[in-house]
């Protein structure tokens, strides 16, 4: 059902003359990605990581800084984007995954913040201003991502192979040992799992993704700059895992749509009936989006997710 | 690099540790004692700036104007902890991380639909030059006013903590949080009080750094990240710990951004030095953090046993 609206969907607003909402539509789709990635590390590996944004700036620096080098090769960009971000992550986590709890979380958080200003002193690159792209990379086979509507299913592609890759692994052995490292750490560590080993692992994987996730929003926005490092933007993607459910399939997805959705809503649409009561609302929509997350943590604990899940299941 | 430009970059490092503890002691304990991350606590430093600049506008008067902000700001805090906050106690750690996370939105909406973006607020006009401490050195007179406020606060507060009842039942509550229970504390009310405590604390940072640093909506972001860092240096809980953690990072903060690009250009080219020495200054209090979780991963004067 998802899967055929999300096909669907551009081809309406192609049809009714409405670029901008395919490239919103894009716009989710990455943000779901980074999302789904952070969700591996949160939901399945129990780690909660605050700088999931190193891995998405990894990515989208990596591809945009051989844009400007000329290498133009999609394939070359998104093995770059996706190798970069698994190193980094591979550094970061061999340190941080030595500790645990909210030194965890703070100790992520550090080293993105290491990224961030490492990113904003490279000069050659922008610095502070951020690199310009003028050109987008091209995946051959006579594919053109500098249309709207082509690379919005180029990205839903990524992010239908990553999700059934994901699906995958967590179904393997490697899942298994994953969710048993979750539930009790000391336990499977006695069991005689390779607890550290399995952790890192993920580690790397999702910060893959991650820096996949990086180099579509480079080319989505023709535009890096340092902010996509910035620590809010390791904050945004964990609202949207916690908004749509840690742990669950599709959390990343749900969190990312119902938040950019919630977001546009309430920033570009006038609503009548809001506007009768503050006319001035669309300025101040952020107050909106608070108080709407703010229910969500009262009324749905378990998240977007878990509010269509059957009842008296478990955290499934 | 004169002696006098060290000696001033050190008073200007300890200034700012001393304001960071203020921010770090409210976040340690509530942190500490009921386990619970908040990241609002920067809304509640903006929050504490803006009533002050308002009040010091209104009355006339600096010192009665943040008087009255502190009072108020406690009483935020206070009306906060009573309606929402004590709810998501017994939450995990995420939970609290996405509403907190909406409060800072709602803080930052609210303040900008009463105040506006930003207030101003000015140091009292006795204070807006500048004394000679030592011949040679000369320093704002504003600046060694938060130095002793800062002083007589973390005093005052090391005391209240160590030496009286109430601090007593705070550190039982921050060691075992259960066991104080069990033993008879009001953990409620006494949390409330803390958390009110916290949020006055929180006002005085606000309100003596509001004419340094701006009065502005998004002030709170950037230093909660510090006030955090502090924190988990110090040991979660720990008020000694967020006072020493606070003095490190301010004064290797303050002290990297003024001396690090001139000592590195000492030993690299110029270009890549000019490059590369602020983002290092930047990332030294970072590495610090990093360094002394590997050494010591509970912090510097873990409160738990």
């Amino acid at each position: 059902m998802a899967l055929v609206l999300a096909v669907v969907l551009p081809l309406v607003a192609q049809s009714m003359d409405q670029p901008y909402y395919i490239s919103f539509a894009s716009r989710v789709l990455i943000y779901a990605l980074a999302a789904t990635s952070l969700n591996l590390l949160l939901g399945y590996g129990g780690m909660i990581s605050f700088g999931h944004a190193a891995f998405t700036g990894a990515g989208a620096y990596s591809a945009g800084i051989l844009l400007v080098e000329g290498v133009t090769n999609a394939w070359v960009g998104w093995a770059a984007a996706m190798s970069v971000s698994a190193l980094l992550a591979l550094a970061i986590g061999a340190l941080s995954l030595r500790t645990r709890g909210v030194y965890f979380i703070m100790i992520t958080l550090a080293f993105a913040q290491m990224a961030y200003y490492l990113v904003v002193s490279m000069k050659a690159y922008g610095g502070e201003e951020g690199l310009n792209l003028t050109l987008r990379p091209a995946p051959g086979f006579g594919v053109d991502l500098r249309d709207d509507l082509t690379f919005y299913y180029a990205v839903l592609g990524w992010l239908a192979l990553a999700l059934v890759l994901i699906e995958r692994l967590v179904g393997a052995r490697f899942g298994r040992a994953m969710l048993a490292i979750r539930e009790n750490e000391t336990r499977a560590e006695a069991i005689g799992f390779p607890v550290y080993r399995c952790k890192l692992i993920l580690f790397v994987i999702a910060g893959a993704f991650g820096g996949l996730a990086g180099s579509l929003l480079a080319t989505q926005n023709n535009y890096v700059n340092p902010s996509i490092l910035h620590w809010t933007q390791s904050g945004t993607l964990m609202i949207m895992v916690i908004l749509g459910g840690v742990g669950h399939r599709y959390g990343g997805l749900i969190g990312a749509a119902v938040l950019l959705v919630m977001e546009e809503l309430l920033a570009n649409h006038r609503i009548a009936w809001l506007a009768a009561i503050a006319p001035n609302y669309q300025q101040h929509s952020l107050l909106a989006v608070g108080l709407i997350l703010l229910s969500i943590v009262l009324f749905a604990p378990r998240g977007l997710a878990g509010l269509f899940a059957r009842k008296g299941r478990g955290n499934g | 690099m004169s002696w006098t430009l060290i000696l001033e970059q050190s008073l200007n490092g300890l200034q700012f540790g001393l304001m960071l503890f203020l921010l770090a002691a409210g976040l340690t304990l509530v942190f500490g004692i009921m386990d619970m991350i908040n990241l609002a606590h920067g809304s509640i430093y903006m929050i504490g700036a803006f009533l002050a600049a308002t009040l010091v506008e209104a009355t006339g008067s600096f010192a009665i104007g943040v008087l009255l902000a502190i009072v108020a700001t406690a009483l935020v805090g206070m009306a906060l902890e009573a309606t929402l906050l004590r709810t998501l106690y017994e939450r995990d750690h995420l939970s609290q991380v996405l509403a907190t996370f909406a409060l800072i939105l709602i803080a930052n909406e609210t303040v900008r639909i009463v105040w506006g973006s930003d207030l101003p607020l000015n140091a009292p006009a006795a204070l807006s030059g500048p004394v000679e401490l030592l011949p040679g050195l000369l320093y704002p007179s504003y600046r060694l006013l938060i130095i002793g406020v800062g002083l007589a606060v973390a005093l005052a507060l090391y005391f209240l903590v160590t030496r009286t009842r109430t601090g007593m039942l705070v550190r039982a509550g921050a060691s075992n949080r259960e066991m104080a229970a069990a033993m008879g504390v009001d953990i409620r009310l006494l949390f409330t009080l803390v958390f009110g405590f916290g949020a006055g604390l929180c006002a005085v940072a606000g309100a003596m750094l509001g004419p340094i640093l701006a009065v502005q909506v998004g002030m709170g972001e950037n230093i909660l990240i510090l006030a955090f860092v502090v924190i988990v240096i110090g040991g979660i809980g720990s008020i000694r710990g967020a006072l020493v953690g606070s003095l490190i990072v301010g004064v290797v903060d303050t002290i990297g951004r003024a001396f690090l690009p001139a000592l590195l250009r000492e030993f690299l080219p110029p270009q890549f030095a000019g490059a590369i020495g602020p983002a290092l200054a930047s990332i030294l209090i970072y590495v610090l953090m990093a360094a002394v979780l590997v050494w010591k991963p509970q912090g510097l004067f873990p409160a738990r046993g």
